[in-house]
């Protein structure tokens, strides 16, 4: 019973008219991220601030669907592990945090991460935050690019002796 | 008579800590521990999360650990704890054209846009046992080469630009669910797909294999075969959009098959198709095998009556599962059904030997 009357309150608080790309992409590269990293960034780059629980962090699942053939009609591929929350602070922004694993402190950092950054700190966290894990996100996946691309086989056609 | 009889608490307790002793082995050697799995052991943990069916390398690895390397029942571990999590929705599809791929090879073109890239594969190794990995873990830094970033096509499409093969055409239609409802015959592609990932490896090997030799004649090429990592992207309701809520990596094969044509369809290439969780590149060229077999009706091709073509006999016996729980509970206390049986030959033996008595004296 409670968690319905918190789940309203959540769907009730968001927006649905702003322009979502930027939380879109912050969201997910958060999500992303190696276990307690944001946490740690977060705290080194702001205090936490005081906020009030809408959903507590909670573990589950999300079926992973894929399509038949790559491009055809979707079938169910298995289940990845999950952890949501949602906090709103003193302030009145809202929070939300949907992260693969099982770290529900890694969701709070997120769901706080998310709030701040509809805030005036969000200049703070974008450069102290955000961009740090972008950057890392982006030399992990250049570092196995560059590993597969001296992998890739590169043909040559032997000297024939007919001529 | 039916006597109810109880016991075996102490028994039962003492083999469960005789055996977490044996799982730990010989203390004067150090303890693994569940990071040292996941590293070193990646492709354990990837057929107990595809098996699972639950992508979580961290719970893998305690399984395994948990399950003394007894694969089978690390994945019923899993499934069990899958059981316990709530579900919070279903993700859009994976992307596999969007792939960053370690690995992306085929068999059937020799030059393809972004080419043939080996990854970190057995492929060529020698199958020498390599006793260096016995004396020191120290291993030499791997190379690179400056990659062009771009997605890269799937093999199947350049054959579509020809119409030589079957197109996979775009639908949304939710697919069925069979760990939410039971599996039932006839099984519609969706369902196969899904119980096909989730197989057992082994089995589906067999399966493919047969298909190799002869039972339901299908010559697969290995269209492609890719393994990487994809986002996935899901529907948050409360925010109104989707987000990226993590990443997993894949293996995914397409067998391309020559197919002669039928009533309803014109001679060209089909398709079959496997994606399993994880660097799993045996299963999933397996799993491609056993899908184009299982085709068979919507193709319109001749039932040979092989194996593979059967789906009932291939997706109700692929679960392993299922198999062992039906298989290991059969040396667990039958104690009243064999009292039955007993009685039930003495009595026979009793009536067979009157009679033969009887006939003697006739």
């Amino acid at each position: 019973m409670s968690s319905c009357i918190e789940y309203r309150k959540v769907v009730e608080m968001k927006d649905v008219n702003e322009d979502h790309a930027p939380r879109q992409h912050w969201l997910s590269l958060m999500a992303k991220a190696p276990a307690g990293h944001v946490a740690t960034l977060l705290d080194q780059a702001v205090t936490r601030p005081a906020f009030t629980w809408l959903r507590a962090p909670e573990v589950g699942s999300t079926m992973v669907r894929a399509r038949a053939g790559s491009t055809g009609s979707p079938f169910n591929l298995g289940e990845v592990t999950l952890t949501r929350c949602a906090l709103v602070l003193a302030t009145g922004e809202v929070g939300h945090a949907y992260i693969q694993g099982r770290s529900k402190t890694d969701a709070e950092a997120v769901a706080i991460m998310d709030a701040l950054m509809q805030t005036s700190t969000a200049a703070t966290l974008q450069a102290r935050v955000l961009d740090m894990l972008e950057a890392e996100q982006t030399a992990k996946r250049d570092a196995r690019a560059a590993k597969a691309a001296a992998t890739k086989v590169d043909f040559f056609t032997m000297v024939r002796g007919e001529d | 008579m039916y006597v109810a009889v109880k016991g075996g608490e102490r028994a039962i307790e003492n083999a469960h800590a005789w055996l977490a002793e044996e799982r730990r082995g010989d203390t004067s050697v150090a303890e693994l521990s569940v990071e040292q799995i996941r590293e070193q052991l990646a492709l354990a943990v990837n057929r107990v999360m595809a098996e699972g069916s639950l992508y979580d390398p961290d719970l893998a690895s305690l399984a395994i650990k948990q399950a003394r390397g007894d694969l089978i029942e690390a994945i019923f571990l899993i499934r069990a704890y899958r059981t316990t999590l709530p579900r919070f929705g279903a993700s859009l599809p994976v992307e596999t054209g969007k792939m960053a791929c370690d690995r992306r090879i085929s068999a059937t073109f020799k030059d393809l846009p972004g080419g043939q890239v080996l990854g970190p594969t057995f492929d060529y190794t020698h199958r020498l046992l390599d006793f260096k990995l016995a004396a020191d873990g120290e291993v030499p830094e791997a190379a690179t080469r400056e990659a062009v970033s771009s997605d890269v096509p799937h093999v199947t499409e350049f054959l579509n630009h020809e119409g030589l093969i079957e197109e996979a055409p775009h639908d949304d239609t939710t697919p069925p669910d069979l760990t939410r409802e039971p599996l039932e015959m006839p099984a519609e592609r969706a369902l196969r797909l899904q119980a096909l990932t989730r197989a057992d490896e082994g089995f589906t090997l067999g399966m493919a294999y047969s298909t190799q030799r002869g039972y339901a004649r299908n010559h697969a090429f290995v269209g492609e075969l890719r393994i990487g990592s994809v986002p996935v992207e899901m529907e948050i309701p409360e925010l109104g959009f989707s987000i990226e809520i993590g990443e997993v990596t894949l293996t995914e094969c397409e067998t391309v098959n020559q197919f002669t044509g039928s009533k309803s369809e014109p001679p060209q290439f089909t398709r079959g198709y496997g994606l399993v969780f994880g660097q799993t590149e045996r299963k999933a060229i397996s799993m491609a095998l056993v899908d184009r077999a299982l085709r068979w009706e919507e193709l319109g091709e001749e039932d040979e009556g092989a194996p593979a073509q059967d789906a009932e006999f291939v997706l109700y016996h692929a679960d392993n599962i299922q198999a062992t729980g039906f298989l290991e509970h059969i040396k667990l206390p039958h104690y009243v059904d064999f009292q039955a049986e007993l009685e039930l030959v003495r009595k026979l033996r009793e009536e067979a030997g009157t009679n033969s008595v009887s006939e003697a004296a006739e």
